[in-house]
């Protein structure tokens, strides 16, 4: 820590920084110029080069140079360089952050601005996925629509996919969890705040190559990118696959960041059972992320290597299997889901005890579903492959442990519904979003049930019935937590208030918008429809009008949400009070704006954050505790 | 430890019982009126319906799972509900809820009651799916679980980018553009592909199995009664996805035997151009498109 936070001897403010944004995209830029030009020379002559326009060794390529002159560009390079070097490391960015706007701009290690970072990029993200999103049920407005040709259909449907995914994993952990977890631990930075900011910038990376597999063509396999069609497609596959491969690194470094902070940044006095629930929930998804990603990144790399030089993971008949990228893929995939979920639980139950004015009832319960959802999450992959052909024996194993992970779930309604009970509920606006997420989440749990069942998944599989049961755990749970959280802790971040009146309309048109865009989605798929179609029967036209119109309220009731951002913290700006709402959690004690370092001394922790209507209850902590505390 | 209020500061024991009681009558009328209203009213028109004894099996299935969580479902909802209504904080009275402890009887009946629903559930679908449906429609790959006793008449599906071909081996290998079946008979169905992976989707059948190049996935079908039903492709395979459809028929026996040799003679000289039948087929693919 003292390396890093140590004093900075003064310099001669500089009025151009070399390690920014800018600095970076040019040798980024540069960079994919120089991969791409060397890609070409050295795959030049070659049967799948040759007479084609696709060159898959040139644009790879040109995206791993990209990326690591990207990561030069801002600065990544300069601490190890200078440890290898055996020089003292310079002063760490951090110490001279650039004023204002600019310090987002460039790599910091301060949490609370990778989280705005990571939130206002997955933001933007997820808005692209949703216009993505809404030019999908555009087409499925007619049974026979011709709004895109195929092609633009299948891509929009990657991007929407992959741009929602990316986007929904990483601000969780990303945006919230790096910028309270420190905050809530009592710690003055993460435990490896370098690997933190390393995390975002490679998210960013991803956006960048993600958006670019448009203009190179896009690709048809959705975001699951299944092979062989994934070795039979043209360049855009190829941004697929890095995209996926820097997300997954993206993820790995956020979780390990997260996971050795909470572990061994604790403040004094804040003891396990003391930790703040969302505390667990990033606890519980750091762990996903880190033994989970991992095995993302790995089919990434044999798939670029078999579209690249030709091995043969993937293909049937030179030695491979397609069965390969399926385990592999999915291993990561169901606890990526897990990924999404488990925060979006750790928000609500955090905003939940605020609102109803009383403890956080069965904290230990919840503390072992956050858990058990994420070790059970481990052992359920092979229910995306009940049909699939692979080896059916196992499948009783797998539709046992899917159907238990609804058993560690249903703790965290108990906790809810524990918590409301006999309190004194304020349906303010991150309470409504808090609750929206019970209604919703457990519509999505329920149908798990049909999809965990082998004999009805039969006809689920594949089938419109997944995708509005994972909208419903993803979208009505993730999303709707998100917004709670976003709104109960804008004050906190921008020490602004958003409009309340505004928050209610968005909530309500949103949550009605919701529900009527993917209620009707599960009869869609159980008479039949298969997703990522382009056509569909006649008879299905009623339902898939009703979903389509819906989601395009549901945009407008987005837009009211960036109406309400734009207006109240561009236009009003009405200051917030140091705890607008209430709450005993420690993020409100801190001094805002919070200082770069959150605390001047580390805190020592008297009681959990949840001791409502207890008139002996402490301070949750004691920001300048005297020795004799510690 | 963790510093927990006390429960014994609870000033009014009595509203704890009223409440409770009021919940607790709410769930047992919702359960009394949505588990028979899910069974016997909405259960016997879910999908995928009754063409063949597999639909019958997952229509089967799909009730008594909704018989089990529509109530629960609702019974949630109405205690999110009443909360909502009994516990709203009407302004009359400044400051916190009464902090009550956590009971930890209510932890324990919650999480026996539910690991039951949870095990039953399994259980039941494993049983129906092992026992009862056959594998209930779905492909098992190469060597399968369960079978169906008896004779089966063996056949296949290829798939390829955008349409799905059949072929009859106890016809001379026979092959036919459309999916005829017959009546009454359990059919072996091999799913393989020749260049992606499809999914083989009979919707009104209840049948999917995913085709791979390269592998053989079987699934057993009885249908059984006469009529048309749709052949869907319900796993990503390119461009003309969702193009990828096409219908198929259910004969009386007669019917199909007397369309299996009319087919088999006007497709003979079409046949000695086929490969010899095989479960899987290595064709020399272009795996780069252009």
């Amino acid at each position: 820590m003292s390396e890093i936070v140590g004093a900075a001897p003064a310099r001669r403010e500089r009025r151009f920084r070399p390690y920014n944004v800018i600095t970076a995209a040019v040798l980024a830029v540069a960079g994919f110029a120089i991969g791409a030009a060397t890609g070409s020379a050295i795959s030049q002559g070659y049967g799948t080069v040759a007479g084609t326009d696709q060159n898959d060794v040139a644009i790879v390529l040109g995206f791993v140079v990209a990326v690591l002159a990207w990561l030069g560009g801002l600065g990544f390079y300069r601490y190890p360089l200078a440890r290898l070097r055996g020089l003292e490391p310079g002063p760490f960015v951090d110490d001279r952050p650039s004023p204002g706007f600019w310090r987002y701009l460039e790599l910091s290690t301060d949490n609370k601005v990778v989280g705005l970072q990571y939130l206002f990029t997955a933001v933007g993200l997820f808005l692209f996925g949703g216009i993505n999103a809404l030019m999908i049920r555009a087409q499925l407005l007619e049974p026979n629509g011709e709004l895109w040709t195929q092609g633009q259909y299948l891509t929009i449907v990657g991007v929407h996919g992959s741009a929602m995914v990316a986007a929904m994993s990483s601000i969780a952990l990303g945006g919230f969890g790096n910028y309270l977890v420190p905050i809530m631990v009592g710690a003055k930075r993460t435990a490896l705040p370098r690997v933190q900011a390393l995390g975002f910038w490679l998210t960013a990376a991803a956006v960048a190559v993600l958006v670019s597999s448009v203009v190179i063509g896009g690709w048809p396999t959705g975001w699951t990118g299944y092979v062989p069609l994934g070795i039979q497609a043209r360049m855009g596959m190829d941004a697929y696959l890095v995209t996926f491969g820097l997300i997954s690194i993206a993820l790995f470094c956020t979780g390990l960041d997260l996971l050795v902070t909470i572990v061994t940044m604790r403040a004094p006095g804040l003891t396990w059972r003391r930790l703040p629930i969302f505390c667990w929930a990033v606890l519980a998804t750091s762990m996903l992320m880190v033994f989970a990603t991992p095995l993302l990144t790995a089919p990434v790399v044999m798939a670029l290597l078999d579209r690249t030089v030709g091995t043969g993971f993937f293909v049937p008949g030179a030695g491979g299997s397609p069965y390969l990228w399926e385990n592999l893929f999915w291993y990561f995939g169901h606890p990526e889901v897990y990924i999404m979920a488990i925060p979006a639980m750790g928000l609500v139950l955090e905003i939940v005890p605020v609102f109803s004015r009383k403890s956080l009832w069965g904290y230990l319960l919840a503390v072992v579903g956050l858990l058990g959802i994420a070790i059970v999450s481990f052992l359920v992959w092979q229910h995306h492959l009940f049909n699939s052909g692979i080896n059916a024996d196992l499948r009783p194993f797998y539709s046992l442990t899917t159907e238990l992970v609804s058993f560690p779930t249903g703790f965290i309604w108990l906790v809810a519904l524990g918590t409301i009970w006999r309190s004194k509920l304020r349906f303010s606006s991150p309470m409504l979003f808090s609750l929206a997420f019970f209604f919703n989440f457990l519509i999505g749990g329920i149908s798990g049930v049909y999809l965990a069942d082998v004999a009805s998944n039969v006809t689920m599989h594949g089938s419109y019935f997944v995708q509005a049961h994972f909208h419903y755990t993803i979208m009505g749970g993730l999303v709707f937590a998100l917004f709670g959280a976003i709104y109960y802790w804008t004050p906190l971040m921008s020490g602004l208030q958003l409009s309340e009146r505004l928050a209610k309309w968005h909530f309500w048109t949103m949550f009605v918008a919701f529900n009527g865009t993917f209620l009707p989605l599960f009869a869609v798929g159980a008479l039949g429809m298969p997703r990522r179609v382009t056509t569909y029967d006649t008879s299905l036209a009623f339902l898939n009008r009703f979903s389509s119109i819906s989601s395009f309220l549901l945009g407008a009731s987005i837009l009211l949400f960036l109406a309400n951002v734009v207006w109240s913290l561009v236009f009003v700006r009405r200051r917030a009070p140091q705890d607008p709402w209430g709450s005993r959690g420690v993020e409100w004690l801190v001094p805002r704006p919070i200082p770069t370092d959150n605390y001047d001394v580390i805190p020592h922790f008297n009681s959990d954050p949840y001791r409502y209507g207890d008139p002996t209850a402490p301070a949750v902590a004691d920001l300048a505790p005297t020795e004799s505390d510690a | 430890m963790r510093e927990q209020p006390l429960g014994s500061t609870d000033p009014h024991p009595s509203d704890a019982r009223r409440h409770a009681r009021r919940l607790a009558w709410a769930c047992i009328g919702i359960t009394l009126i949505s588990a028979p209203l899910a069974f016997w009213v909405l259960g016997p028109g879910l999908p995928p319906g009754t063409e063949s004894f597999q639909d019958d099996n997952q229509v089967w299935v799909n009730r008594v799972i909704l018989a089990f969580v529509l109530p629960i479902y609702l019974g949630i909802c109405a205690a999110f509900i009443y909360s909502f209504f009994a516990f709203r904080d009407r302004g009359r009275a400044a400051g916190d809820a009464v902090p009550v402890a956590d009971d930890p009887r209510v932890q324990r009946w919650w999480i026996v009651a539910s690991a039951a629903v949870v095990v039953f559930l399994w259980a039941f679908g494993t049983y129906e799916w092992i026992w009862a449906g056959v594998g209930s429609g779905g492909g098992q790959g190469p060597v399968p679980l369960v079978r169906p006793d008896g004779e089966t008449l063996e056949v296949q599906v290829i798939g390829q980018q955008w349409h799905f071909t059949y072929r009859y081996p106890s016809y001379g290998g026979m092959e036919s553009p459309e999916l005829i079946l017959p009546q009454d008979r359990q059919i072996e169905m091999h799913v393989t592909s020749l260049d992606v992976v499809h999914s083989f989707w009979a919707v009104e059948l209840g049948a999917k199995a995913d085709a791979v190049p390269g592998f053989d996935n079987i699934l057993y079908l009885e249908p059984l009664d006469p009529g048309a039903f749709e052949i869907k492709c319900a796993e990503l395979c390119g461009l003309w996805h969702g193009q990828m459809y096409a219908t198929g028929r259910i004969l009386s026996p007669s019917e199909f035997d007397d369309w299996a040799s009319d087919h088999r003679r006007a497709t003979a000289q079409i046949t000695g151009f086929l490969p010899d039948y095989a479960h899987v087929y290595f064709p020399q693919p272009e795996y780069r498109g252009s």
